[in-house]
């Protein structure tokens, strides 16, 4: 953790330097890994998005001759599934949600956490001292609990998993914030503002947020790939979605008893999740390093 | 140091009462009524209401989670709706089961990620690095549960070479049947870990090569090996606090896997609690979970300022 505090510290010193995010952007794009799953992300999101006018087959339509076909089938690019749907419509349909799910938790959770940290770095004391403690508490349960708790006791539904996925996620980025944002209230620049007759809120708004947003912002990416693991983890245990509705997880459990009739099929949704949860790590890194404009 | 070890326990206090808050509040957060599964729909108004003064549920919640507190502190976490049996006595079975599991998990996770990440963080942008980020990316960004299903698929369905699901006949055994049955749930959980471990590790020790006692020592003439002990203790204190938190997130996020393989742990009680709507189990497991996270993170806590010197907080 403090590791990853002192890397966005790190960074956050250097955030001032004129034209730094044409910069980033740049030495972002010249990064073919950062590129290359860019690219896959914004498929899997494209075809998600636009799904319906994609000319495929009907997700929720099953066939009771047509079940577990294999990959390769003629007209079933990737096999049926138990219900003898097709995987290749379930599955980008299924991004819809998955993706909804692995994102939403972590934008609010960026809001809410960036808040509450600026908040308590900068004012300090009491306020402090309230905020970081009640974080204490909710960090002090490992995250897949908490999640899958909260999530099992509101009896699950999407709302449900985006509500508990929020929840595990705004402690760390609150830690994260906090400790950016006291570090940068004691520089020079920030004294100055104050010297000027600048009020709390707008050395706040403008001085400390304009400085610390970029790292907390690095720090909330690399989030994403966990936040897809759980949330299609809760559909996975029958929290999340509800059948028949096409999401990867849920369509992962559903076909964990097609393991010996079909194996490769059922194992396809799983696939899915990977490759969108390693894209956005690979993603994350690709920013991290190119806002560390030292390297 | 003894200091900080003291204060540190103290601060433990108001986190596990904070804990004990959350777990207490999971059951009220519930929707309808907590009676709903102990009760049939056509139960009289007045069996309703000696339920409800039996239970407790008719105070005030300041005054019922006093009253469960209470109890927890002397070790009654009520009694499981499904089974009858004490919730103790449930979790007690289980979590023998989880902690082997995850420790197995972790001793192949961390053996596997402190190697990875020290050769990474030596060789730093050769081949081995490469390799061993590549490696270490994909360990973080897979979905457990569903290697879990590959491992089964390929070890299990085509290969028939280890069981898919289940702990072996009759409990636990050290023989060579039960431990089949442990291979592929530790193998798939010490992914997660193994990956973080790399990572964490080979930053470390990449950020300790660079620095200028290194230059110094290796100046002195000290020979790689020497420089290695340097390092390496440079590196313990940090790995270790990852560790600990790893281990923890095993303990405490065994569900999905446990779910996998049906391993009858505390993940697997946690699910059969959930979808039987068994609140009391729920509030026990997950209680339970969380306060060996706690210990462990105290542990952790007072571990590296035992051997840091550097640490001196509090």
């Amino acid at each position: 953790m403090s590791a990853i505090a002192e890397d966005v510290v790190r960074i956050a010193t250097v955030a001032k330097a004129r034209g730094y995010w044409g910069t980033v952007l740049r030495r972002l794009t010249r990064d073919p890994v950062s590129v290359g799953c860019a690219v896959v992300l914004l498929v899997i999101a494209l075809a998600a998005i636009f799904a319906p006018y994609l000319g495929l087959a009907d997700p929720f339509q099953g066939s009771m001759i047509r079940r577990l076909r294999p990959i390769g089938t003629a007209g079933y690019p990737l096999g049926t599934d138990d219900l003898g749907r097709d995987m290749l419509t379930r599955l980008i349909y299924g991004g819809r949600l998955s993706l909804v799910l692995g994102l939403v938790p972590v934008a609010f959770a960026f809001t809410i956490g960036t808040t509450l940290g600026v908040l308590a770095g900068y004012v300090g004391g009491l306020v402090n001292q309230v905020i970081m403690r009640v974080m204490d508490v909710v960090y002090a349960f490992p995250s897949v609990l908490l999640a899958i708790g909260i999530s099992g006791a509101l009896t699950g539904g999407i709302l449900n998993s985006l509500i508990s996925l929020t929840i595990v996620f705004i402690p760390p980025i609150v830690r994260v914030s906090e400790s950016v944002t006291t570090s940068v209230r004691n520089l020079d620049f920030v004294d100055a503002a104050r010297a000027s007759g600048a009020g709390p809120l707008t050395i706040m708004r403008v001085h400390v947020l304009g400085n610390v947003l970029g790292p907390i912002f690095v720090y909330a990416t690399s989030l994403i790939s966990v936040c897809m693991i759980l949330a299609a983890g809760l559909s996975f245990l029958g929290l999340g979605t509800k059948p028949p509705e096409p999401e990867w997880g849920l369509m992962l459990n559903q076909l964990r008893t097609a393991i010996y009739a079909n194996p490769w099929v059922a194992a396809l949704p799983g696939a899915m999740i990977f490759i969108v949860s390693i894209c956005f790590n690979l993603l994350s890194d690709g920013v991290r390093s190119a806002m560390d404009v030292r390297s | 140091m003894l200091t900080y070890a003291f204060m540190r326990l103290l601060y433990v206090v108001p986190v596990a009462l904070g804990v004990s808050i959350v777990c207490f509040a999971l059951v009220h957060l519930a929707p309808g009524d907590p009676l709903v599964s102990v009760l049939p729909p056509d139960a009289s108004a007045q069996l309703q209401a000696e339920m409800r003064a039996i239970y407790g549920f008719d105070r005030p919640w300041p005054v019922q989670f006093g009253m469960w507190l209470w109890r927890a502190l002397h070790g009654d976490l009520g009694s499981s709706i499904a089974t009858g049996r004490p919730v103790v006595e449930e979790v007690t079975r289980a979590v023998g089961n989880t902690v082997m599991l995850a420790l197995l998990a972790a001793l192949i996770g961390f053996a596997v990620g402190l190697l990875c990440g020290f050769l990474a963080g030596y060789f730093r942008d050769t081949w081995v690095d490469r390799a061993v980020t590549t490696f270490a990316i994909t360990g973080v960004s897979t979905p457990h549960y569903w290697l879990g299903m590959v491992l089964v698929i390929i070890f299990s369905v085509l290969l028939n070479w280890l069981p898919a699901v289940g702990i072996g006949p009759g409990g636990w055994a050290w023989d060579w049947e039960h431990i089949r049955h442990l291979i592929l749930p530790a193998v798939t959980m010490s992914v997660i870990p193994m990956g973080i471990v790399t990572r964490t590790v080979r930053a470390l020790v990449g950020d300790l090569l660079s620095q200028e006692f290194v230059l110094a020592l290796r100046a002195k003439g000290l020979s790689e090996a020497r420089v290695f002990r340097h390092v390496a203790k440079n590196a313990a204190p940090t790995a270790i606090a990852v560790i600990g938190l790893q281990f923890g997130y095993l303990l405490g996020g065994s569900i999905l896997i446990e779910t996998v393989f049906s391993w009858p742990g505390t993940g697997l009680l946690l699910n059969n609690a959930i979808f039987q709507r068994d609140l009391p189990l729920l509030q026990g497991t997950i209680l339970v979970l969380a306060m060996f996270f706690v210990v462990l993170n105290l542990i952790v806590d007072i571990l590296q300022a035992a051997i840091d010197p550097r640490i001196k907080r509090g």
